[in-house]
């Protein structure tokens, strides 16, 4: 029981939660835009593969980390506009169209790998994101390590979230998202356009979670590996669920994921003798259906989502 | 307080349809329609169910773009100008406001930023709210609209709803107000109040096109009627040479009379309510020791405000709200759980009040929806296999005989207009020669041939033997509808043996019976 107490009072706990859980940010506010507009994208696990694999290919290249960001973001951005046009303009089923994406982009980024580096055994490094070196602020015990010993790319996840949150909650803009989620004829109505909100949060939202791959290979790790994105796409798509499609919520739901994961790790090796590890690699799925079950069933769904709008159409 | 304004000159004019066309596949909605409005004017556009009146509305908002004809406005110096079509935004930008036939609200939003919407620039860093509601202050003040600003949608009641449709109109400074079918879910107050408030606005030069099914309605409220048939217009006329007959002619093409009543013969006992509570359903009160025996023959009619009991009534009857203590029998067999599925089988049809939501699954054909309740029937599926040929051959059968009118019986439910709807759910109910027919508010939104078609069907219902529930805010029509009549108020229900008016309003309204 002391050792259980002792992980949560250790700084490189908490730091590890708020680590698992950036790209989980990153992932959970692009599919909230996304939703908020009216349009589930299941594009997301392959969106984060291809986020992953030209942020790293880019610095790889030659770019600098900044310039791959903005790659990832594009490319990103370039598979949410296939998915809108697909879902907003023509009206196909977001579930199957979202899912084609997934299968589509990741075999796209992993053909693109393989193609560009034929012969490689073992992945080629880059140099990724360094922890932040903060004067004073890095040095001070507990929050030094827990938040600035972090990356950039934390940093821009944290602020990102408080830039979405000022869009739906402050600006014209995040009224419209909302509004033509919960009725696009109201939207029509008031002579704005529907497809273009729509698009536009597809597009936005596709290029935040590309950053949530682009972290993992430029944050996280240095290189980039098949099947490293592993299911955290899916993650995001229950935690905005849980998250109520609020910004805020959503920050909260990826730190406990990051948490339950975190500590997953630790009780396995204190544990691990006597529990088979897969109990615990599991946990954090396990207790985030509990978690999403117990949230989801008053859950206020946008109205509109999954419904495709055609102008003049009954 | 309703009566139209008395003749002026000719007025300048200020909008003017031209050749306005419109098909939906087979149907043409709209052929060729002129249509002119003078400044400060009411007119009144009547039609059938289906005559393309949303339509043409819509094509004048740039909700559909026509596909022939040309919308003009003209400002103060009659200077004119030719929207584009297929744009909302050109038409608000001339000045025109639309209150749609559905609500077009954001219900996740509140009300002012449903107001706001699409009138501030999207990027903007502040939302300038302080000017926005001083206006909207002003605004409410000067029309008696009023709303509550920072409540959601959602939570607001029909009549509120379609306060914020027209203040939303009036936001942007509209100069023509377009009101679909605005009384259609009002009570009788609130919509006298609307108009009140309208006709105000109105005498300080607002120019209104409004439709309706309530001929009471634009007799006393309209400057000039225009009537649709079959997407032509057929006519015009000044409101104060028009009566009821008149106008019934130029929609129909023919005098047409509602049917009369003959006093029903009750027989045998069909449906018992004993002392029955239930806890309040969704949008109003639960009932409170309601007793009721309806028999074979007769219609019983139970007027009243809605929101006093009657979605509970209707739910309990329907075998959707269960009672908390007492019991339901119907032909003297004690129901001891309610399910939809037991109260069918019992032998209960039900027209339900919101036939879009609750009536027809609208994106199933016609036919599938004619068959939808009885899908376990052996003329319906054989063997688990669905019978489409005599599935058609009864969807043939049905909308001939009841003359429900739409693109055919393969095309999806929610295409047909609102009175073909209607039809169509009675057909359903009506074919199963059900012994308890439940008919909630069945000639809402109703054409006034449709709803008499409703009537005379009913009756017809009642004179085979079938117990009919008519629950109704309309007095008028619980008047010539019922032989009995019963009325809600606070989830009680109280039998009454006037037929007058003024007895009965009051006793709507919770007061004393004499
Ligand atoms: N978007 C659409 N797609 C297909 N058919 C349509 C569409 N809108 C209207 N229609 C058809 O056009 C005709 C005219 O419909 P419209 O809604 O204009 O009638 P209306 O006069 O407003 O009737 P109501 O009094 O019932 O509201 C109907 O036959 C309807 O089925
Ligand atoms: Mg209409």
């Amino acid at each position: 029981m002391m050792d259980i107490l002792n992980i949560f009072l250790s700084d490189s706990f908490w730091a590890a939660s708020l680590r698992i859980a950036t790209p989980l940010i990153f992932g959970v506010l692009g599919a909230l835009l996304c939703e908020r507009a009216g349009v589930l994208n299941l594009g997301i696990e392959g969106i984060f593969v291809v986020g992953a694999m030209t942020g790293w290919m880019a610095v790889w290249l030659g770019a600098n980390l900044w310039g791959g960001i903005i790659i990832a973001a594009m490319a990103g951005g370039l598979f949410g506009l296939f998915h809108a046009i697909l879902t907003v303009i023509f009206g196909l089923s977001q579930h199957v169209s979202g899912l084609g994406i997934t299968l589509f982009a990741s075999s796209a980024a992993s053909f693109t790998y393989r193609t560009a580096l034929p012969q490689v055994s073992s992945p080629p490094r880059i140099e990724p994101f360094r922890a932040l070196d903060i004067p004073i602020l890095s040095d001070l015990p507990f929050i030094g390590p827990v938040l600035f010993q972090q990356t950039a790319m934390t940093w821009l996840a944290l602020f990102l979230v408080a830039v979405v949150w000022w869009v739906m909650e402050k600006t014209a803009l995040g009224v419209a998202i909302k509004a033509v989620g919960d009725n696009p004829e109201a939207v029509n109505a008031q002579g704005l356009s529907v497809v273009k909100l729509r698009m536009g949060s597809v597009i936005a939202g596709s290029a935040l979670m590309a950053l949530g791959g682009a972290f993992l290979t430029m944050s996280a790790f240095d290189a980039f590996f098949f099947g490293m994105v592993n299911g955290r796409g899916w993650i995001c798509i229950a935690l905005v669920i849980f998250a109520s499609w609020q910004p805020g919520k959503a920050l909260m739901g990826a730190l406990l994921f990051g948490m339950f994961d975190a500590l997953q790790v630790r009780l396995q090796t204190e544990a691990g003798a006597f529990i088979p590890g897969q109990v615990f690699l599991m946990a954090p799925y396990v207790l985030s259906i509990i978690a999403l079950v117990i949230v989801a069933r008053k859950a206020d769904y946008p109205r509109a989502l999954l419904t495709p709008w055609f102008k003049g159409q009954r | 307080m309703l009566s139209p304004s008395t003749t002026k000159v000719e007025k300048p004019l200020i909008l003017s349809l031209r050749g306005m066309t419109k098909h939906f596949g087979p149907v043409i909605a709209a052929d060729a329609i002129d249509l002119d409005l003078q400044r400060g004017e009411v007119l009144a556009l009547l039609g059938e169910n289906g005559a393309g009146k949303t339509t043409l509305m819509n094509m004048l908002f740039g909700q559909y773009t026509p596909d022939a004809g040309s919308v003009h406005v003209f400002n103060e110096d009659g200077q004119e100008t030719v929207l584009p079509s297929g744009q909302p935004q050109a038409a608000i930008d001339a000045r025109i406001g639309m209150v749609h036939q559905h609500f077009t609200l954001a219900e996740n939003l509140s009300v002012l930023d449903n107001i706001l919407l699409g009138t501030e620039a999207l990027l903007s860093a502040r939302r300038n709210r302080k000017s926005a509601r001083q206006k909207l202050s002003k605004l409410m003040h000067d029309s008696g609209l009023t709303a509550p600003l920072d409540t959601r949608v959602r939570d607001l009641t029909v009549g509120e709803r379609q306060r914020v449709e027209i203040l939303k109109a009036l936001y942007r400074d509209a100069r023509i107000l377009v009101l679909d079918e605005p009384t259609a879910v009002l009570t009788p107050q609130e919509a006298d109040m609307m108009f009140a408030s309208i006709r105000a606005m109105v005498d300080d030069g607002l120019s209104v096109i409004f439709i309706s099914h309530k001929l009471h309605e634009v007799l006393a409220f309209s400057d000039r009627i225009a009537v649709l048939r079959h997407g032509c217009k057929t006519g015009e006329m000044n409101t104060k040479d028009a009566d009821t007959s008149s106008i019934i002619r130029m929609m129909v093409g023919a005098d047409h009379e509602a049917p009369t009543r003959v006093h029903g013969i009750p027989k045998q006992p069909i449906l018992n309510l004993a002392n029955v509570n239930t806890k309040p359903s969704k949008g109003g009160q639960g009932l409170q020791d309601v007793n009721l025996t309806v028999h074979a023959g007769e219609i019983v009619g139970v007027a009243g405000v809605s929101g006093n009991g009657q979605s509970a009534f209707a739910g309990l009857i329907s075998g959707l709200v269960q009672p908390t203590t007492g019991h339901v029998s119907v032909n003297d067999q004690v129901i001891q759980k309610l399910t939809p599925k037991v109260m069918l089988n019992a032998g209960v049809g039900r027209i339900p009040e919101d036939r879009h939501h609750d009536g027809i699954v609208s994106n199933m054909s016609v036919a599938e929806n004619l068959v939808i309740e009885r899908l376990d029937k052996p003329d319906v599926q054989q063997n688990g296999f669905l019978r489409k040929a005599s599935i058609a051959d009864n969807a043939r059968n049905l909308t001939q005989n009841y003359d429900v009118r739409g693109p055919g019986i393969n095309a999806r439910s929610a295409l047909l207009s609102g009175g073909n709807i209607q039809k169509l759910i009675l057909a359903r109910v009506l074919e199963t020669n059900p012994d308890l027919i439940l008919a909630n508010q069945p000639t809402r939104g109703l054409d006034f041939k449709a709803a008499s078609d409703v009537s005379l069907r009913l009756f017809e219902a009642r004179d085979r033997g079938a117990g009919v529930i008519l629950i109704s805010e309309d007095l008028d029509e619980v008047l010539s509808l019922a032989d009995r009549i019963l009325v809600m108020h606070d989830g009680q229900l109280t039998e009454t043996d006037s037929r007058d008016r003024t007895v009965i309003g009051l006793a709507m309204a919770g007061g004393e019976q004499q």
